[in-house]
């Protein structure tokens, strides 16, 4: 970044700002002429595909944020007047209340190129770890976010989720009043929620700052998973990748507007358009479906776990079930360091591949269990679900650690890319 | 060659698991209530429906003739029913069949006043605990928002409307309760509130408790989705620019790339 | 597809003098969709902070003028503003007519400020064409400025008792709002 290196922009203005603060010199260099690898699919947008839908749902929520009132009272009957009264407000509102599942589908397609790919592997470990992080920010900006229009499910999934916290040995129930702000979930509870939401995207501008430049350090990894070696293997960023994910932009957003304009509630929940009524569960509360394969997770464990041939209890299955939710995101987490196999990408990992391919079926599965009533055939497979979605981390990865064949690897980028279209 | 193919069938996999995760998901979500509601043909379903003033007008009559005896709508107001056709003396008019509680006065004095058409609908009880005592104990729900309330939309509601039949031999009614199939548990607490010929319409249509249901579920799902129709406008002209702007962004990225290979 | 020869330099440009015109024709368009995209999304953004149905739909007020004697002055609130309703006295109105117009800022007759048939009745919003201020002279013990009418404390504007600015850094009379009389007694603003 120093100004030593910098070139001479000819504009005198942006000249000017450049030699006393090195912006543009900065998006040349990370933009501009970023050394990309040549080879990448269209996986590869989904990256950017949620930047535009972070911003997007920081846009809609702060107009949103300036007609919505923040009082236990009042909150529902101002999202009504948003989607009646308010210029636009309902296309702000659904804009915003879908834009939260586009924004997961974006990301959850990501992290799964991630993992597909080896994207976590040596040297992007920390990358994929503030990836994580993100993931977690934005489950929180969620979940406080779908309480604050005050719906019977807004309610009663506050209600639920802070309650988990009092599976915590001793502390647990101090710990939920202190969320509550009370002995209930309550006016206090909307406002500080409100608060947070409309702060933690800025955390997740952050986050996503170091992400990116996490990602500008390493480079970035490729379909082969085998590093750029030079410039034959790469592409300056633009204008091939701004093109290219600016088309996958439009393509995604044309399903976000197909949603959002002819099914709006789709993906939402008909009792979030009841009012919250603390004297009234609704008969099956389910949390939106991006969460529902860790909801899965969380209703698995119905059993205490103790010693066995005794009474004797160590985890009784509240806290099972809050450990394994966690456990579950704690291992994306750790998963740079579960995997220590040499080769990167799936296409160079048969086995690998497979499980990978039968873990994401997993995840599917695991949404349709949380979405079901937890009784019957649902529970069982719950349980078979969640159990290979450990496996997946604990047993299957370090198994093909030891006995997974490394196969070869194509020498470079340049190398794959040339007999692909030899064998055309 | 054996790459492409890889490539194809795994961007097959994804699409289908997306497409089967889209599909599945809501559903799963919404599955409880909605089974086996009949589809009504309503004017507003698909992606180019609009309400039909004509259904919304009666539907009114109904809601405004026998529901709004018990339940109300407070999201709703009257200077909305210019979205079923009528003109602001007509809304006046309506408006001004209803009074309400003002004030206070000069005087400190509460007073009562013919509604205006920034009023919202009349409400039929003063809170809720007057709304039950008057009810056998069962809140009416407020009407608002029900046809996005309850799982199967406005079918459900002409469902439950016309879903009344004698209870099954063995099943016992406690007083006040009646038999709904389409009821989740089947006993509720609202009597059968439509029957043939108890409205008089002034258009041709039929005056029968079928289509005062339809009517007013009609009716109640304008109710609860006032901006259906400029919500599916907008989003034909917002996708036809999409998929244009998609293919001249898929051009362009083509050139650029095609260049590259020269 | 045949084999193609890769290049190391991406930035080869032959002399392909058709193909660039359709390349900058190409990007032209994207930009142009670009923009039109964009300022069609910024329009909802913006517009959502202009007034709601709801707010516009309470938009007029109705008074009741009887209880107002001749020589008062009420204040009414009126879309979130005060409105001056004054019952005004014969000398008042004689004098506010008597006013050369050629010499003031604001050049208009009083006439203009009242309604025909109700010209005892002066109904203005009470706000300091200024900045906003809420000028005083409603009430008998008030400033009234230099010409009896009304008196801005905030940068010392004089309005007269027609409401017409004669001095200080005002540059208008105090707005006349939209009313009607439903009756002799009672008026709609707005």
């Amino acid at each position: 970044m120093g100004s030593g290196t910098r070139q001479k922009l000819d504009n005198p203005v942006m000249e000017w700002v450049d030699s006393r603060l090195p912006v543009f010199s900065l998006l040349q260099k990370e933009y501009g002429v970023f050394p990309t690898p040549k080879n990448f699919n269209y996986f590869w947008n989904f990256g950017a595909i949620a930047m535009v839908m972070l911003v997007t749902m920081i846009i809609t929520g702060i107009v949103l944020a300036m007609n919505y009132a923040t009082t236990a009272t009042d909150a529902f009957d101002s999202v009504e007047r948003i989607m009646r009264d308010v210029n636009h407000g309902w296309l702000l509102r659904y804009l915003h209340a879908n834009g939260a599942s586009f924004f997961f589908i974006a990301v959850y397609i990501h992290i799964f190129r991630g993992m597909y790919y080896g994207s976590y592997k040596q040297p992007r470990e920390l990358l994929w770890m503030l990836g994580v992080l993100i993931f977690l920010l934005m489950m929180a900006t969620a979940f406080m976010g779908y309480v604050l229009p005050w719906g019977q499910m807004s309610f009663w999934g506050a209600t639920v989720i802070t309650n988990l916290f009092s599976a915590i040995p001793l502390v647990g129930d101090s710990i939920v009043t202190l969320l509550w702000g009370g002995f209930s979930v309550d006016n206090p509870t909307l406002n500080r929620f409100f608060a947070l939401h409309y702060l933690f995207p800025f955390l997740i501008v952050g986050v996503v700052f170091l992400h990116v430049w996490a990602l500008h350090v390493t480079g970035s990894n490729n379909p082969t998973g085998v590093e750029a070696k030079g410039k034959q293997d790469t592409l300056p960023f633009h204008p091939y990748y701004t093109m290219k994910d600016s088309f996958g932009i439009v393509v995604f957003l044309i399903i976000y507007a197909t949603f959002t304009f002819f099914l709006p509630n789709a993906l939402g929940h008909p009792d979030n358009y009841i009012p919250a009524d603390p004297l009234v569960t609704p008969a099956h509360i389910v949390p939106e479906w991006y969460f529902l394969p860790f909801y899965a997770i969380l209703r698995a464990i119905t059993f205490d776990i103790g010693i066995p041939f005794t009474d004797i209890v160590i985890i009784p299955a509240k806290l099972g079930g809050v450990l394994a939710m966690f456990g579950s995101i704690a291992l994306l987490f750790v998963l740079p360091f579960l995997d220590k196999h040499p080769v990167r990408s799936s296409r160079y990992r048969p086995w690998f591949k497979w499980f990978l391919i039968a873990f994401t079926v997993n995840a599917f599965v695991l949404g349709l269990c949380g979405g079901k009533p937890a009784e019957g055939f649902w529970v069982p497979l719950a349980q078979l679900s969640t159990f290979y979605y450990f496996a997946f981390f604990l047993a299957v990865i370090p198994f093909l650690n030891k006995k997974e064949p490394v196969m070869a690897l194509p020498e470079s980028i340049s190398a794959a890319v040339l007999e692909k279209k030899s064998a055309k | 060659m054996k790459n492409k193919m890889k490539n194809i069938k795994m961007t097959k996999m994804i699409l289908t698991l997306g497409v089967a995760m889209l599909v599945a998901l809501p559903n799963a979500n919404a599955a409880e209530s909605s089974h086996d509601i009949p589809h009504v043909d309503f004017s507003f379903k698909g992606p180019f429906g609009t309400y039909d003033r004509g259904a919304l007008q009666r539907g009114l009559q109904v809601y405004t003739q026998v529901c709004s005896a018990c339940h109300g709508m407070k999201y709703v107001s009257y200077r909305n029913l210019s979205d079923l056709g009528y003109n602001e003396a007509q809304i006046k008019a309506i408006a001004a069949q209803n009074s309400t509680m003002d004030g206070p006065d000069d005087e400190g004095e509460m007073f009562e006043r013919p509604m205006r058409p920034s009023d919202a609908f009349k409400e039929p009880y003063a809170n809720d605990k007057q709304a039950r005592y008057a009810n056998n104990g069962a809140l009416p729900p407020d009407l608002s928002l029900i046809a996005k309330a309850r799982g199967g939309g406005a079918d459900y509601i002409y469902a439950l409307l016309t879903g009344y039949e004698d209870a099954p031999e063995g099943v016992t009614l406690s007083s006040g309760q009646h038999w709904n199939k389409y009821m989740a548990g089947n006993k509720i607490a609202m009597a059968a509130p439509l029957s043939d010929d108890i409205i008089a319409y002034e258009d041709e249509s039929p005056t029968t408790a079928d289509q005062y249901a339809k009517d007013v579920s009609h009716f109640l799902m304008w109710a609860a989705e006032p901006k259906m129709e400029v919500r599916k406008r907008t989003g034909i002209k917002v996708i036809l620019f999409l998929l244009v702007f998609a293919g001249i962004m898929y051009a362009v990225k083509k050139k650029i790339w095609a260049d590259l290979k020269k | 597809m045949s084999v193609k020869k890769e290049t190391n330099s991406p930035k080869t440009e032959g002399a392909h003098g058709e193909g660039e015109t359709r390349r900058d024709f190409l990007y032209l368009t994207a930009a142009a969709f670009g923009a039109v995209g964009a300022g069609s999304v910024a329009w909802p953004l913006i517009d959502q902070m202009n007034p709601a149905a709801d707010t516009l739909a309470l938009s007029s007020t109705e008074v009741d003028l009887s209880p107002i004697v001749e020589g008062q002055a009420i204040t009414v609130m009126w879309r979130g503003k005060p409105v001056f309703i004054r019952h005004r006295t014969e000398k008042e109105i004689e004098e506010a007519r008597a006013v050369d117009i050629t010499a003031l800022r604001d050049k208009q007759t009083d006439e203009d400020r009242v309604q025909e048939g109700h010209e005892k009745w002066l109904v203005m919003v009470g706000i300091c064409t200024h900045l906003g201020c809420v000028p005083a002279g409603q009430k008998d013990t008030d400033v009234k400025g230099e010409y009896d009418g009304w008196f801005c404390p905030c940068h010392g504007s004089h309005y007269d008792n027609s409401g017409r600015i004669r001095k200080g850094p005002a540059p208008k009379n105090l707005e006349v709002p939209e009313y009607t009389f439903l009756s002799d007694t009672l008026i709609k603003i707005g």
